[in-house]
C-alpha cells in the first residue's frame, strides 16, 4: 500500500495559487507517490504553477455559481473518490475554505480530521502529523488509525514552497453534484479590504499593537512605524475583538501566522493565542509596561517601558535618519 | 424563532493546560467554565430571538461528569434550557464524534430555525465541528459570520474571508459559526443568575441519543517539548531605550 496517492486542496487568489497551497504541494511531493491538486473554479490558469510545485493532475470543479466552497468542493471530492480515485491522504491548508471543505468531507466519508498541524511524515502505511499545543511549548504526534483517505490540515508556513517539479498539471473536470438539502447558502457580493504596503504574512517587518496602546487612535503609531520600516501593521486578538482594527490585521491562532525578519510587539502581553502566530519570527522586539509579560520570554530585545513614550521617540529617531 | 447555540465548557484558560499522562489528551476533570468564544453566539441568538418577537434560545453541550457550571452562565444570560451530553465513553472524543453527538442532541429540542456555534473552541481549536454538524444534519451552513440578520425568513450574513468579507444569503434552517466580536456579550444580571438555577438542563448519554459506535480513528503516539526560544536581553526603559531598538534594526540591516 504505502502512501502513494496524495491530494492537496488548492486555493487561488488573484489568478495565482496561494502560498499555503504551494507549501503543501511541495511537502506532498516529498512524501512520494502521485500528487494531485483539487480546487474550486477553473484550473487552466493555475495548472502551470501547481504542476511546477508537484501536482501532476489538477481536479477543478468549474464555477461554483455562488455556492460556498465547503459544501460544494467536498461533494465534488466525494464524487471523484466514489469514481475510483481514492487518495491515501488529503492535505488542506488551515484556512477558512480548507477547514470547511475538510469538515464536510469528513462526515461524507466518515473519517476523523487532524488540524493545526505543522509537520507530517509517512512511514509504510502510517501517516503521522505533529501539532503544537499550549502556545507551541509542546508538540503532539498523532497518527491515523482508520480507513483512508486520511484528512489533515496544516498551518501556513509549516513547509517551504519549492518549484521545479515538472510540467503543468493535467486539468481534469470534477463537477459539483446536486447538493440536495445542504444547498441554500449563496454568495451575493464579495468585498476586498484594500491595504497598502506589503501583505501582513509576507512582510519582512511586522509591527503589531495590542491593548497596551490604550485606545484605538493610538494604533496610528503602529501604522506609522510599519510604514517607516516598509513593513506591515498587525494586531493582537484583543484589539481586533474590540473593533479597533479589521480582522485582517490579526496575528495569532485565529489570525495570520507570520515569520518576518523582525517582529515588533508593542503593548502586547503575549497571550498563547498571539504567540502561536509570531513565535517563528527570526527576531522579536517587545515593548511592554509589565516586566512579567510572557512576550519577554520570546523576545530578542525586550524594553520594559511605556509604548506611548518609546514609540514616538523611535519614530522620531528613524525619521531623522532618513 | 427558535435558536440552538452549541456551547463548550472548558478548563479556565487562565490556568495552565495539562495533558493526562496516561492518554495524552487534555485534562478536563477540574471545574469547567463557559468558553468565552461561545458567549458571542449566545448573545447573537438572544438578539435574533428578540428581533423576531418570539421563540427561545436553547443550548447543547457535551462535557464530562454532568458538568453544568458553564451552561448556567449561558442560561443566566437568557437562554431558556439546555441539553447536556455527558458520557464517560466520550472522553477524548474527536471533532467528528462531537459533531455527531451535538447533532443528535439538537434533534432532542424539536423544530429549530438556526443553530449557532463559535468558530473554534479556546481549548481544542479544531474548528470543524459547526460545519460537520451541518453535514450530519443535511443543512446549509455559513462559517465565520461577523454579522447576522434575518429578514423575511432569510439569513443574511457577512462572512469573514482572507481578503475581506462576503455577503451571503441562506435559507433556514441553517448552521452558522460566529467570530468573536460579532456582538458584545451581555453580563448576566443578578436576576438572570438566580433564574438560571431553576432552568431545565436535561442530561443524557450517547445511548439516550441513539448514537452508535462511539470511536475515533486517531491516536496520539507521543508528546515532546518544543525547542524553546531563548529570551534575549530585557532592559528597563530609561528614556533612551529607543536607541537600542534603532541599533538592533541597524544590525539586521532593515533600516
Amino acid at each position: 500500500m504505502g502512501i502513494d496517492n496524495i491530494w492537496v486542496f488548492a486555493q487561488a487568489a488573484d489568478g495565482a495559487p496561494t502560498s499555503g497551497t504551494l507549501e503543501l504541494l511541495t511537502q506532498a511531493r516529498s512524501l512520494g507517490g502521485n500528487v494531485s491538486a483539487f480546487m474550486a473554479g477553473d484550473g487552466a490558469g493555475v495548472a502551470a504553477a501547481l504542476g511546477d510545485h508537484g501536482a501532476a493532475k489538477v481536479y477543478a470543479t468549474g464555477d461554483l455559481g455562488g455556492a460556498l466552497p465547503g459544501v460544494a468542493v467536498s461533494a465534488a471530492m466525494q464524487a471523484v473518490i466514489e469514481g475510483g480515485d481514492t487518495p491515501d491522504l488529503i492535505m488542506f491548508p488551515q484556512s477558512y475554505e480548507g477547514r470547511d471543505v475538510m469538515a464536510r468531507l469528513s462526515v461524507k466519508l466518515d473519517r476523523t480530521v487532524l488540524t493545526n498541524s505543522t509537520a507530517v511524515s509517512a512511514e509504510g502505511d502510517a501517516v503521522t502529523v505533529q501539532t503544537p499545543v499550549f502556545g507551541g511549548t509542546k508538540l503532539v504526534n498523532s497518527t491515523f488509525t482508520g480507513e483512508r483517505p486520511f484528512l489533515a490540515a496544516f498551518r501556513p508556513k509549516s513547509f517551504v514552497a519549492e518549484g521545479g517539479a515538472g510540467a503543468a498539471g493535467e486539468v481534469v473536470s470534477a463537477p459539483v453534484p446536486d447538493l440536495g438539502s445542504a444547498a441554500g447558502a449563496t454568495v451575493t457580493a464579495v468585498h476586498v479590504e484594500e491595504t497598502s504596503g506589503p501583505k501582513l504574512d509576507e512582510a519582512a517587518v511586522v509591527v503589531a499593537g495590542g491593548r497596551g496602546l490604550g485606545e484605538a487612535d493610538k494604533f496610528d503609531m503602529i501604522e506609522s512605524l510599519a510604514k517607516q520600516l516598509k513593513g506591515a501593521p498587525g494586531a493582537s486578538r484583543a484589539i481586533v475583538d474590540a473593533g479597533w482594527v479589521p480582522y485582517s490585521y490579526q496575528v495569532g491562532q485565529t489570525g495570520k501566522v507570520v515569520k518576518p525578519t523582525v517582529y515588533i510587539a508593542a503593548g502586547i502581553s503575549g497571550a498563547t493565542q498571539h504567540m502561536v502566530g509570531m513565535k517563528g519570527s527570526k527576531n522579536i522586539i517587545a515593548i511592554n509596561k509589565d516586566k512579567e509579560a510572557p512576550i519577554f520570554g520570546v523576545a530578542d530585545l525586550g524594553i520594559v517601558g511605556d509604548v506611548h513614550k518609546v514609540l514616538p521617540q523611535l519614530l522620531e529617531a528613524l525619521n531623522s535618519r532618513s | 424563532m427558535n435558536v440552538i447555540v452549541c456551547v463548550k465548557q472548558i478548563p479556565d484558560p487562565a490556568l495552565p493546560g495539562e495533558l493526562d499522562p496516561s492518554t495524552n489528551t487534555l485534562k478536563r476533570d477540574g471545574k469547567l467554565i463557559l468558553d468565552e468564544s461561545d458567549s458571542y453566539g449566545v448573545e447573537m441568538a438572544l438578539q435574533l430571538v428578540t428581533a423576531a418577537g418570539g421563540g427561545e434560545v436553547s443550548l447543547v453541550s457535551m462535557a464530562p461528569n454532568d458538568e453544568t457550571s458553564g451552561l448556567r452562565t449561558a442560561l443566566a444570560m437568557g437562554a431558556a434550557k439546555a441539553v447536556l451530553v455527558s458520557d464517560p465513553s466520550l472522553a477524548g472524543a474527536d471533532a467528528l464524534t462531537t459533531a455527531k453527538v451535538l447533532a443528535a442532541a439538537s434533534k432532542q429540542l424539536g423544530e429549530v430555525d438556526l443553530i449557532i456555534a463559535g468558530t473554534e473552541s479556546s481549548d481544542g481549536y479544531t474548528g470543524t465541528v459547526p460545519e460537520q454538524m451541518a453535514e450530519v444534519l443535511g443543512l446549509p451552513s455559513i462559517t465565520f459570520a461577523k454579522s447576522i440578520e434575518i429578514a423575511d425568513g432569510t439569513l443574511k450574513v457577512d462572512r469573514q474571508t482572507e481578503a475581506g468579507y462576503d455577503e451571503v444569503t441562506c435559507s433556514l434552517p441553517a448552521v452558522v459559526s460566529v467570530t468573536a466580536g460579532v456582538v458584545e456579550p451581555r453580563y448576566p444580571s443578578f436576576k438572570g443568575i438566580m433564574a438560571a438555577k431553576s432552568k431545565p438542563v436535561e442530561t443524557v448519554t450517547t445511548a439516550d441519543l441513539g448514537v452508535e459506535s462511539v470511536s475515533w480513528a486517531q491516536q496520539i503516539v507521543s508528546v515532546e517539548d518544543a525547542p524553546a526560544r531563548e529570551a534575549g536581553e530585557v532592559i528597563e526603559d530609561d528614556g533612551e531605550s529607543f536607541n537600542k531598538i534603532v541599533e538592533f534594526l541597524d544590525n539586521l540591516k532593515v533600516i
